[in-house]
């Protein structure tokens, strides 16, 4: 690994909210730095003035109105959750 | 009954003829998917007593005659890729994380098909969220080549084109984000289209790589595949992506002339790193074309060897935001843990296959603070030169041709390990998603045994023309067959 | 060592929509939890947002309320962080093209004006709500609030005082009040503030560095919070100790500001384009449009009531401060209502009594039409002003006509001179010594009679008729 320290492969884990063991940090670390390699390739071309496509069609201005409509039932929006109480989703506490 | 053979056409006037039920027609494809799926895997699940249920309906109307008598969809037993959701029907991705999840909505593909008639009758393996080139990285059990099931049928809709190749159904629907419906088209031996960017609607694909993907049918026959597409394309306002662009009639596309055509073929699609007997296979085929009054002519497309790099850098980016959303919250499965960082931490790495980890990871770095230049942006810019190769060759030619894959399929477990090989087998098909032109594999003939895809690339929104090409290459060599498939347990 | 204080706000604002900034689920306040959802706002696998037209107008009106140019082109981002309130675990925002940019508003404090620079205006969703369940160690969320349309406001680190920065929040919610996109209720969350604030040495040029206030739930929370964050860090510098780069809550039950978490470097949001939203390319006309909706501001109404109506600027500046206060007064001059006298009364009476029960203008009974009808009943002598505080008392309490609570009440004035001057002349007759006093040159005997006489009318008889006849009639003695 030359291009991404263990220290930088933690981090994104991190920023990802991806638990990693110490091998797979390792393991991914060679293969996300090979990746890392061939997409250091694209420095080979001069994109000095070149302005950077994120959308290949030209659509510009989809609006809707603002018209309401029917919300789910909770029956339904609780449906998949994997916990819920009194309507609400129950998630583990948000305070340390 | 056995495998599907017939056209979607020839289904259709059977049914109005009063020879087959839309009941038969069910029963064949959960037969047929009992009698061979075990050895293909191309299903996930499969939806017996809904499908049955619709079938009863719609032969109803057969026989009150309100059905619509030039629907060509109707009654007919459809197969869809598991990452397009399907109201009460689980769509999992092929992720352990999805693995009980069962959407409240259809997606728009779904809600066409449905008003056409077609019946979903179970749900397509694939690559876990659409990333991969084999199917290996599905959460649940690889799909195999219905020609040789030590082979993989390419990715990431590999349940899609396998469940056609072995007449499981008679059409499927697949994404493509990198040449995930091309890609398992042409080493199954099948039809598959990536339409234009925009021109079928995304509400209800679970984005892989939004500004990359793309809903498209993979079918036998370029004939059944026109008269899929004309139900999947047009505009979605639920859909902000979709373009507000007129939809042609597909099937008059389909005249088997190629009179003045002018074909492009770029050099650096038939160079090295392109098999020789790929390379073989597409030669003959543009003979074909030849013969049939096109002018094929080779060009060059500068910028190809740009596009693997810049594809992996902008998929990865963007699936590293899609799939945040994945964290056992609202849905999906929670692993628990005493606070909230680790029921993340656990039901995400728990959850997540290895490819797709790799990718979050890779993007997210991308993206990340002090990177975001080097990578997304330049991935972005070298994007724009690409877009601007194919919108050059597209002044003078019609279409491009070329191979869809550099090899045909190969054996399950050669790359699996390997990311930058495995990547490499993207390198024809990516460049198509990265300008959001339309592209169609058809098969053209074999190598070793194993089908070789053609790859015939249009403009923004001629699909027509690149059926028109493809039919008529169809219709010069044939339909190509369906394989043997033996039935049995999975080896 | 003298210290300069430098403050930024972030102000939160939720936008008055029907809908949700990218789906069609209702924004109204106060459903019962995941009633207002949808697959889209729940980020449900598979679902693309749409943007609603109403909320760029209306962060386009903000904008430029705000003097702040609106941008040509314009797009969506991704900010990427999880948490259970944030569906997708990306909020939809924008990066590097806000909507507006490079604004100002001018803010007065002690007589002094000031121009505080506004950075940028950007249009973005609101997260859900999450509630900690006290002592169960788990947490609820409730996702209705989540997709509201939100515009962000954030002003140049040109605040000085937390005096400075109460009449900057009461300026800016004047502001969006008055072009009437967003309610701006803090008890309902639809205006949000967090501060940053640093000290350093008056004269140096580079900023302290500074800690970020949450929690602030009121604009008095926000002045509190700001005072007490002054003196923590000025006592910090003083005793050698150094500013660490914190995120800190106000307790207004503790009275201080308390330490939430120390932030390492900036966080990592990853920004990046949101695919599924294509550009917002706001032509000239569209602008032209929403301009027109525009209605007068606070400032120029303000100017105005000077102008027009020749009140004193204070005057002028507490009634336009709201515009609750500033239509009720402009409905009060449309009935008839003189401005002086129904300036007098909003500002005395009205505002006395709201800050008495705690209440706003909008939940009082009492009208413009009323309030305009009740002064000009004064005017013409039909009631006294002594009567027009029982008539205001029931108009402010229970609504009504003023013309008809007079009469039921039988609190007309009594004008008529002939029976006044019977009263007068039974009060004289029965107060010999005043009568006597008033003769013998205390004129100021002639108050107690006037007294006697309002007792014996029960407060019915003109005080001016009273006064006259008392002394006709004393002048016959």
């Amino acid at each position: 690994m030359e291009r991404i320290s263990k220290e930088q492969i933690r981090h994104v884990a991190d920023l990802a909210r991806l638990e990693l063991k110490e091998e797979e940090i390792a393991h991914f670390g060679e293969q996300l730095d090979d990746v890392i390699k061939a997409a250091q390739q694209l420095n080979e071309l001069d994109t000095t003035n070149v302005e950077p496509t994120s959308h290949v069609l030209d659509v510009r201005n989809v609006l809707r109105d603002d018209v309401v409509k029917p919300s789910l039932d909770r029956d339904d929006v609780l449906k998949n959750s994997p916990d819920d109480d009194e309507g609400q989703i129950k998630v583990p506490s948000v305070l340390e | 009954m056995g495998a599907f053979t017939h056209s979607l056409k020839e289904l259709h006037t059977m049914l109005h003829n009063n020879e087959i039920t839309v009941e038969a027609l069910v029963r064949q494809a959960l037969d047929r998917i009992k009698e061979v799926d075990g050895t293909v895997g191309a299903f996930l699940r499969t939806d017996e007593e809904k499908a049955l249920a619709r079938a009863a309906e719609l032969d109803q109307q057969l026989q009150d005659g309100t059905a619509d008598a030039d629907e060509v969809l109707f009654g007919l037993p459809v197969g869809i890729k598991d990452n397009i959701v399907t109201k009460g029907l689980r769509t999992t991705c092929a992720s352990k994380l999805l693995e009980n999840f069962e959407p409240v909505h259809d997606a728009t593909v779904v809600e066409s098909l449905r008003d056409a008639g077609a019946v979903t009758v179970g749900k397509l393996n694939m690559d876990e969220f659409a990333m991969g080139s084999s199917n290996e990285n599905s959460g649940f059990y690889p799909v195999r080549n219905p020609w040789n099931t030590d082979h993989v049928p390419g990715g990431s809709s590999g349940g899609s084109a396998a469940a056609v190749a072995a007449g499981e159904v008679p059409f499927t629907l697949g994404s493509d984000t990198g040449g995930s419906i091309r890609e398992p088209a042409a080493y199954c031996g099948v039809v598959g289209l990536k339409p234009t960017y925009g021109r079928v609607s995304r509400f209800g694909l679970v984005a892989f790589a939004s500004s990359l993907d793309q809903i498209g049918p993979l079918t036998r026959s370029v004939e059944d595949n026109a008269y899929v597409m004309q139900r999947l394309a047009g505009h979605d306002e639920r859909d902000s992506t979709s373009a507000n662009v007129e939809v042609p009639d597909y099937l008059a596309a389909l005249t088997g002339d190629l009179k003045d055509m002018k074909i492009g073929v770029p050099k650096e699609y038939l160079g090295e790193g392109v098999s020789q007997g790929v390379r073989d296979r597409v030669r003959e085929a543009l003979d074909t074309l030849k013969d049939l009054g096109a002018k094929v002519e080779e060009v060059s497309l500068p910028h190809s060897k740009y596009a693997l790099a810049s594809y992996y850098v902008i998929a990865s980016s963007e699936a590293s935001a899609n799939l945040a959303r994945f964290d056992g919250i609202r849905y999906g499965v929670r692993r628990d843990a005493d606070n909230l960082l680790d029921t993340y931490l656990k039901s995400r790495s728990e959850g997540f296959g290895d490819e797709v980890k790799r990718r979050i990871m890779l993007g997210t770095f991308a993206l990340s603070s002090g990177y975001y230049d080097a990578y997304y942006k330049k991935a972005q810019q070298v994007r724009t030169l690409i877009k601007q190769d194919f919108e050059d060759l597209f002044l003078q030619y019609d279409v491009i041709i070329g191979p869809t894959a550099p090899t045909t399929a190969f054996k399950i477990g050669e790359n699996i390990d390997d990311p930058l090989t495995m990547y490499a087998n993207d390198i024809l098909t990516i460049p198509m998603n990265l300008a959001g032109v339309p592209a169609i594999s058809v098969p053209c003939g074999f190598d070793e045994g194993m089908p070789v895809g053609l790859q015939i690339i249009g403009r923004h929104f001629e699909e027509a023309t690149v059926y028109r090409a493809a039919y008529a290459y169809e219709q010069a060599v044939g339909i190509a067959a369906l394989p043997e498939v033996k039935g049995g347990a999975q080896s | 060592m003298s210290y300069e204080t430098v403050i930024g706000l972030e102000v939160h604002v939720e936008l008055k929509t029907n809908t949700k900034i990218f789906c069609s689920c209702s924004t109204e306040f106060g459903a019962p939890p995941n009633t207002q959802t949808c697959p889209i706002c729940l980020g449900h696998p598979g679902v693309l947002p749409v943007l609603n037209r109403q909320a760029v107008d209306f962060a386009m009106k903000a904008s430029m309320a705000l003097n702040c140019e609106v941008a040509d082109v314009t797009k969506f981002d991704r900010k990427n962080y999880f948490y259970p309130d944030n569906p997708k675990a990306y909020q939809i925002s924008q990066f590097d093209q806000p909507i507006g940019e490079n604004g100002w508003i001018d803010i007065e404090v002690n007589g002094e004006k000031k121009r505080i620079g506004i950075t940028r205006l950007h249009l973005e969703e609101d997260a859900g709500k999450l509630t900690h369940v006290e002592g169960q160690g788990h947490s609820l969320v409730d996702y209705n609030r989540v997709g509201t349309p939100l515009v962000e406001i954030v002003s140049e680190p040109d605040i000085r005082t937390p005096e400075e920065a109460y009449a900057y929040l009461e300026k800016l919610k004047a502001i969006m009040q008055y072009t009437e996109v967003s309610d701006c209720k803090m008890e309902e969350g639809s205006l949000r503030c967090d501060a940053n604030i640093s000290i350093r040495p008056t004269g140096q040029k580079e900023f302290g560095t500074k800690t970020e206030l949450k929690n602030l739930n009121s604009f008095n929370h926000v002045h509190k919070g700001l005072e007490y964050e002054e003196k923590r860090q000025e006592e910090e510098l003083t005793n050698g100790g150094e500013i660490l780069q914190e995120t800190r809550r106000w307790d207004d039950a503790k009275k201080q500001t308390i330490l939430m978490r120390v932030k390492e470097g900036s966080d990592d949001y990853r920004y990046f384009p949101d695919p599924d939203l294509v550009h917002l390319y706001i032509e000239q006309d569209w602008k032209d449009r929403v301009y027109g909706t525009i209605p007068e501001l606070p400032d120029a109404r303000k100017e105005r009531y000077i102008q027009e109506y020749d009140l004193p600027a204070y005057d002028a500046a507490v009634l336009t401060q709201q515009k609750a206060m500033s239509d009720f007064f402009e409905q009060g001059l449309q009935e008839g209502a003189p401005a002086k006298q129904l300036s007098n009364w909003l500002m005395g009476e009205v505002n006395g009594y709201l800050n008495q029960e705690g209440l706003e203008l909008e939940e009082l009974p009492l009208t413009p039409k009323a309030l305009a009808e009740m002064i000009a009943l004064i005017e013409k002598g039909t009631i006294s002003s002594k009567i027009a505080k029982k008539v205001f008392k029931e108009l402010v309490e229970n609504g009504g006509d003023p013309q008809t609570i007079v009469e039921e009440k039988g609190l007309v004035q009594i004008s008529d001179e002939g029976a006044v001057r019977e009263m007068v002349n039974e009060a004289l007759d029965q107060n010999d010594q005043s009568v006597e006093d008033y003769k013998n040159g205390k004129e100021k005997a002639i108050g107690f009679l006037v007294g006697q006489v309002m007792k014996a009318s029960k407060g019915k008889a003109n005080p001016q008729l009273v006064n006259q006849l008392l002394k006709e009639e004393l002048d016959k003695r």
